[in-house]
């Protein structure tokens, strides 16, 4: 009997073993595939940047062209340490890359000729609020695993906006002026780095809540204290030209203070809180505040 | 004749009037004239002198331009359906202004942008000229018009798409069909004197379209010099429709509908024809630039929009018409 | 100048080439004041081409009084009817004979009623005073050939060239015309007129000039330039002439094979 049990005992052993490796060997291959991925593609100037931010040295291969262009991407410098990819389908393929970031308006079916070739695709939302900031850090880190660097990174965040949130003072107006006239009113992350600057925004006040074209006319009639446009870009266009009309051209003269937007505007990265900070000191200049 | 000037000339002052008075802004009557008058540098003075007067003189200004040029070149082809929209001479000058804005032409020199889209409109009609010929069938013009309005647009497309600016791509839409949105003085300042300059020319050509109503030969033999009136002609449209279409796009089918509508009125003189059409492109304007802000407040309602619901069914009843009588 | 005093249009050695073809060789020929003449010869025989290139409308060599003049004078000497009837506008009949009184039109004049008049009379001549506030495009060809001659009077020149005015007319209004064309004539004025119709011609014209190939073969009065040989020659027909007391009748019989 006993001699049975030892050998019971024996195999119970032996079971328990290759049940243990076995398990790990089960576990091993999925930690493997849902591992951090080595091979990450960016299509998107605001991925690009995000994962800059985060990624881990030799994770990130490719950012999309726009990257380098120092009008609308802040990190243009480090974007030329990557590889650039112009969005096609089939040179991101080629890449072998095992995980894509993509934007709300990466071609839907770019996208999925990556998911048919089996290519995993992430997806980024646009931000329209500071909060949103957050929200695309904790994204991004999950996706990249590494949540602990967005971790940090949130902390900063949040830790440099309370501060600008603090400096509260007179509020002065300001509007946002762009191309083809349009406006930023609530809804958008544009309203809320005026917010934190310590500006009242006209365009909402006005009535114009989201993203939306305001005539001229109603611009000048609405009069605020600043009119912040945005940097042109080289070879002209109609659309930026409204910005120069001798309209909005009156509402600049006359007032101590200008402003453009930059390439620090254009994504929810933690840069907005530069903008945000650069903004405020224009209003210091203007009301005569301390900081 | 002043039977129909006269009406004419009252209907463009009251919609000049009207494009002044209405906006985004709804001011009120009293308070938008006195904002025009008065001066100074309140924001009612800014919304009426520099954002309204602009645009209600140059929807005057592109209008009577339009309407004289077609008028103009329908007398000297013999031909309703000649239009510097439907040729391509407007895309051709959309063309040349493309080019001068993203070469930066237009930036480096004020008016670069006005003479480089008057090159582009002189080489239009140059070419038409030449495939179509002043006794070429109404055939041979309207497929010449599509080969150089073709290439114009695809030109454009290609600038535009060439350029480093995101916003200009999208543009093409403006320069294929025009809009006065959001212009100024600046652009009144650089069209007025090539347009002055164009409708002087073309204003001298009266006497000389009207014996052209008989051919060319019997023209001659009325002491009219053919080929000089031809020359003030294609410089004379190049002026006008180069400057127009700088400022404002190219609008289309105004000097199609315009001189169509007036000929009867006018007894079908050519002659009568040249200051009744620009009158009546300039009321043309008027109304569809108000139209355009008045359907779509919020939106940048193309011109050209407008002018080619009004122009493409009645290009199609006259080209019916001309089949009738010539094939 | 190559024309005499008493001359209304003097032509040497005109010859005019077309893409390397030479289609009018060494006409030459002077138009008294008074004189009808009648342009006959067969299709492509270059009558058209050498009325415009002694109106100076193409390029060519040798003399013409007329292309020698500059455009405004020559207007005022000459008034043209070109065979192409063209009316481009649905202009009144009225408006298009007034047409004529252009070259009389200094700068931004409007017609006197010296213009008028000259207008009127034209259509009373051409019998159009009844249809004279009538879009000339409705009218039939016949009657809008007799705008465009009403036209061509009203120019008041004292040479009138017309490059077949008749054909297309009813009889009584190609008679008419005819008469009137040698009304003119006797009233001291100058015509030179191409026509198919050789019996009209041959009763009406004070002289003929008969054309083949380019070039001028006969110059004269109507009986010596219609002989049977030429006929036969020039436009392979037979003709029966003959003067009666009514005046020349000219009729063409056969087409010789």
């Amino acid at each position: 009997m006993s001699g049975f049990v030892r050998i019971f005992e024996h195999i119970k052993t032996l079971a328990a073993r290759v049940l243990v490796t076995s398990a790990a060997l089960l576990c091993a291959v999925p930690a493997a595939q849902a591992g951090a991925p080595e091979r990450v593609v960016s299509m998107n100037l605001c991925t690009d940047q995000l994962a800059m931010m985060l990624a881990a040295e030799g994770q990130l291969l490719s950012v999309s062209r726009i990257a380098l262009d120092p009008h609308v991407s802040p990190m243009a410098e480090a974007a030329r340490d990557y590889h650039i990819n112009s969005g096609q389908a089939e040179e991101i393929y080629l890449m072998q890359p095992d995980l894509v970031l993509a934007g709300d308006y990466t071609p839907q079916t770019t996208l999925d000729m990556l998911r048919g070739l089996g290519i995993r695709v992430e997806v980024f939302g646009i931000t329209s609020s500071l909060d949103g900031v957050t929200t695309q850090l904790a994204k991004m880190g999950r996706a990249l695993h590494r949540t602990s660097r967005a971790k940090a990174m949130i902390a900063d965040f949040e830790a440099r906006r309370a501060a600008l949130a603090a400096d509260r003072g007179k509020r002065p107006s300001a509007l946002l002026y762009y191309a083809n006239g349009h406006t930023s009113g609530e809804g958008s992350l544009a309203h809320d780095i005026l917010e934190l600057a310590g500006f009242r925004n006209a365009a909402q006040e006005a009535g114009y809540h989201f993203g939306r074209k305001m005539p001229l006319e109603v611009l000048a009639l609405t009069d605020p204290d600043l009119v912040i446009t945005s940097t042109p870009y080289p070879g002209g266009s109609r659309a930026e030209a409204v910005m120069a009309h001798p309209a909005v051209k009156a509402l600049k003269e006359g007032r101590t203070s200008t402003a453009v937007t930059d390439h620090d505007w254009v994504c929810g990265t933690p840069r907005v809180l530069d903008a945000a900070a650069r903004l405020a000191e224009v209003r210091r200049e203007m009301t005569g505040a301390q900081p | 004749m002043s039977r129909v000037l006269a009406p004419l000339a009252l209907l463009a002052l009251l919609l000049f009037a009207g494009s002044l008075l209405i906006g985004p802004a709804g001011l009120g009557l009293a308070e938008s004239l006195r904002g025009l008058m008065q001066g100074g540098d309140s924001p009612v003075t800014l919304v009426m002198r520099e954002i309204r007067l602009p645009r209600a003189l140059l929807a005057v200004m592109i209008g009577a331009s339009l309407g004289l040029a077609g008028a103009a070149m329908q007398g000297y082809l013999r031909n309703p359906l000649a239009e510097p929209g439907l040729i391509g001479v407007s895309g051709s000058a959309a063309l040349g202004a493309v080019i001068a804005i993203q070469t930066g032409l237009s930036a480096s020199f004020a008016l670069g942008l006005p003479l480089a889209a008057l090159a582009g409109a002189l080489l239009a009609v140059l070419l038409v000229m030449a495939l179509a010929g002043p006794r070429g069938t109404s055939l041979t013009l309207i497929l010449a018009g599509i080969a150089v309005s073709a290439l114009a647009a695809a030109l454009t497309s290609l600038v535009l798409n060439l350029s480093p600016n995101p916003f200009a791509a999208s543009e093409i839409v403006f320069w294929m069909m025009g809009s006065l949105e959001d212009r100024s003085m600046t652009h009144v300042w650089l069209a007025l004197p090539f347009m002055i300059v164009g409708m002087a020319l073309l204003a001298t050509l009266g006497r000389g379209l009207d014996a052209l109503t008989l051919g060319e030969d019997a023209a001659q033999a009325m002491g009219i010099h053919v080929s000089r009136l031809r020359l003030l002609l294609v410089l004379g449209t190049s002026c006008v429709v180069g400057a127009g279409t700088a400022v404002a796009g190219a609008i289309g089918f105004v000097g199609l509908v315009v001189p169509h509508i007036l000929r009867p009125l006018v007894g079908a003189h050519p002659s009568r024809l040249l200051w009744a059409s620009a009158l009546g492109g300039a009321v043309m304007v008027l109304a569809a630039d108000i139209a355009a802000r008045v359907i779509l407040p919020d939106r940048d309602l193309k011109l050209g929009v407008l002018t080619a619901l009004v122009g493409a069914p009645l290009f199609l009843h006259l080209i019916l018409k001309l089949r009738k009588e010539r094939f | 100048m190559t024309a005499l005093p008493d001359s209304a249009l003097s032509v040497s050695q005109l010859s005019v080439t077309l893409q390397g073809k030479t289609v009018l060789r060494d006409v030459a020929f002077d138009i008294a004041p008074g004189e009808f003449v009648g342009l006959v010869g067969a299709n492509g025989a270059g009558k058209t081409t050498l009325m415009r290139a002694l109106l100076g409308l193409l390029p060519h060599e040798g003399e013409s009084s007329l292309a020698a003049l500059p455009q405004a004078a020559r207007a005022a000497q000459a008034a043209w009817m070109p065979q192409m009837r063209e009316i481009a506008w649905p202009i009144e009949v009225r408006s298009v004979v007034m047409l004529g009184r252009t070259p009389h039109l200094g700068g931004l004049q409007k017609p006197s009623a010296e213009d008028r008049r000259h207008v009127e009379a034209a259509l009373e001549r051409m019998e159009l005073t009844e249809m004279r506030h009538r879009p000339a495009t409705q009218l039939s060809g016949g009657e809008q050939a007799r705008v465009l001659i009403a036209r061509a009077l009203a120019q008041d020149t004292p040479l009138l060239l017309a490059d077949e005015p008749i054909a297309g007319l009813d009889p009584a209004h190609q008679i008419a015309t005819m008469q009137t064309f040698a009304g003119l004539a006797r009233q001291g004025k100058s015509l030179l007129v191409s026509l198919h119709d050789l019996g009209l011609a041959a009763r009406h014209c004070t002289r003929l000039i008969l054309m083949s190939e380019g070039t001028v073969v006969a110059d004269g009065a109507p009986e010596d330039v219609l002989t049977p040989e030429r006929l036969a020659q020039v436009f392979s027909i037979t003709a029966f002439c003959q003067r009666t007391g009514e005046g020349l009748v000219y009729q063409p019989l056969d087409v010789i094979r």
